[in-house]
């Protein structure tokens, strides 16, 4: 499209698209540490290894991510800085992201509603008016296929399984559908971003979120559950008290030995 | 989407670039050159002169990106091409479809299948059959998925259409 062609649209400033960008970034640099825990513990080879493959996947486009947000940021802080230098405060993932893998249908019920929140996210991105995050958004979303279709299928195996998955898979999306508010809920900055033209309309994405689970809910026979107060935002750095620890295990090395390398 | 500019006609120190490059092979699949593999992307030489080299990763998290640069270096320094730019380009995204078909017929004797992005394209690397079952979408690495060939009963990789 030539620029006279597009309307004209307000500009983002550089503060916004760096903590835009660190939503991204930090949501699946989390969640990468979350599904790395869990290798050599998956319930058969296959998963195990699916499991490796969609950390490896997310820690991937983490490290793009946080390396355009320290671009933006222009203070010389690269992806290693921003992964490991920050506290939970300056972090800005979705709380889904960090919390913990619990069982088996703990794990498959956060991944997918991340999934899927990732999938259509980076579906939109690919057209975004920032030309290096629609050129990461376009790369990640084929990998985010992938990922949906074996949370989603994992979904409606345990769901539509024995009485003891579907049990165990409807407690774990009681328990964690209360953090989907805040990938769907826009707040100002969200909002700000789409009017810029660099994030998706906020309501697309909850629709079109919306349609892709609750297809996936119907098929593995589960319910969807109502939705409860939610005072986290992970997203504006009020974390759960579960993100403190993991960063505790990821930061641990290059904070003990700062420059470390190998 | 645009193909690979991979064999574009370029002057003759961009050629010797790409002889040097073919030399430079996968660090997972030893077989396969990371030309034929599809992950350089082009050779140019830049409005300062120097040259530049742009490689893709086939997935975003891919551990062996790092490694291909590495050799990339070492073999353009080695040969003497000292003063060479490596580029990333993510766009547009790496997909199976751009390895070649000499690096597909070198996959298929190594024991793992190309998956191109018609539909039943999948044959099993030991005995061609096309009767074959998913294991799972994922492989020993992030490109990879795992099938089962039923005729001859033996598991295979299968670079995955991404």
């Amino acid at each position: 499209m030539s620029p006279a062609a597009e309307p004209a649209r307000a500009t983002a400033s550089a503060e916004d698209r760096f903590e835009y960008v660190l939503r991204l970034g930090d949501t699946s640099l989390i969640a990468a540490q979350r599904l790395g825990a869990l290798l050599g513990h998956g319930p058969a080879l296959e998963e195990d290894l699916a499991i490796g493959n969609i950390a490896l996947d997310l820690l991937g486009q983490a490290r793009l991510l946080l390396a355009l947000a320290g671009r933006i940021e222009g203070r010389g802080r690269d992806e290693d800085a921003l992964a490991f230098l920050r506290d939970a405060g300056q972090f800005r993932n979705m709380a889904l992201a960090e919390q913990p893998d619990g069982d088996f249908a703990e794990t498959i019920v956060r991944q997918c509603l991340l999934d899927a929140w990732q999938l259509e996210t980076y579906e939109s991105l690919a057209g975004s008016r920032d030309r290096e995050l629609a050129d990461i958004a376009e790369k990640a979303v084929k990998e985010c296929r992938y990922h949906w279709r074996f949370s989603a299928g994992w979904l409606v195996r345990l769901g539509d399984g024995t009485t003891e998955s579907h049990t165990r898979v409807r407690a774990a999306l009681e328990k964690l559908w209360r953090f989907t508010d805040e990938l769907l809920s826009a707040d100002a900055l969200d909002a700000r971003m789409a009017v810029s033209g660099i994030g998706p309309a906020p309501a697309l994405i909850r629709e079109r979120w919306e349609t892709r689970v609750s297809a996936a809910l119907a098929e593995a026979k589960l319910e969807r559950p109502a939705q409860r107060h939610y005072p986290w935002h992970g997203k504006r750095g009020v974390h759960t008290e579960h993100l403190g620890h993991l960063l505790a295990e990821m930061q641990f090395l290059p904070r003990a030995y700062p420059g470390v390398s190998w | 989407m645009s193909e690979p500019v991979q064999g574009a006609v370029g002057t003759s120190r961009e050629q010797r670039v790409w002889q040097t490059l073919e030399s430079v092979m996968d660090p997972e699949i030893p077989v396969l050159s990371v030309v034929e593999l599809g992950v350089v992307r082009q050779v140019r030489t830049g409005a300062d002169g120097r040259l530049r080299v742009g490689i893709t990763p086939t997935y975003s998290g891919c551990p062996a990106t790092e490694v291909i640069a590495r050799s990339i270096r070492t073999a353009l320094d080695q040969d003497g091409f000292t003063d060479v730019a490596l580029e990333t380009m993510l766009w547009p995204p790496w997909s199976s479809e751009w390895v070649s078909e000499t690096g597909r017929r070198k996959l298929e004797a190594f024991g793992i299948a190309v998956e191109r992005r018609a539909p039943g394209s999948i044959a099993c690397p030991r005995c061609a059959s096309v009767r074959i079952e998913r294991i799972s979408e994922f492989g020993s690495t992030p490109c990879k998925a795992h099938y089962r060939c039923l005729e001859c009963l033996e598991p295979f990789d299968t670079f995955k259409c991404l």
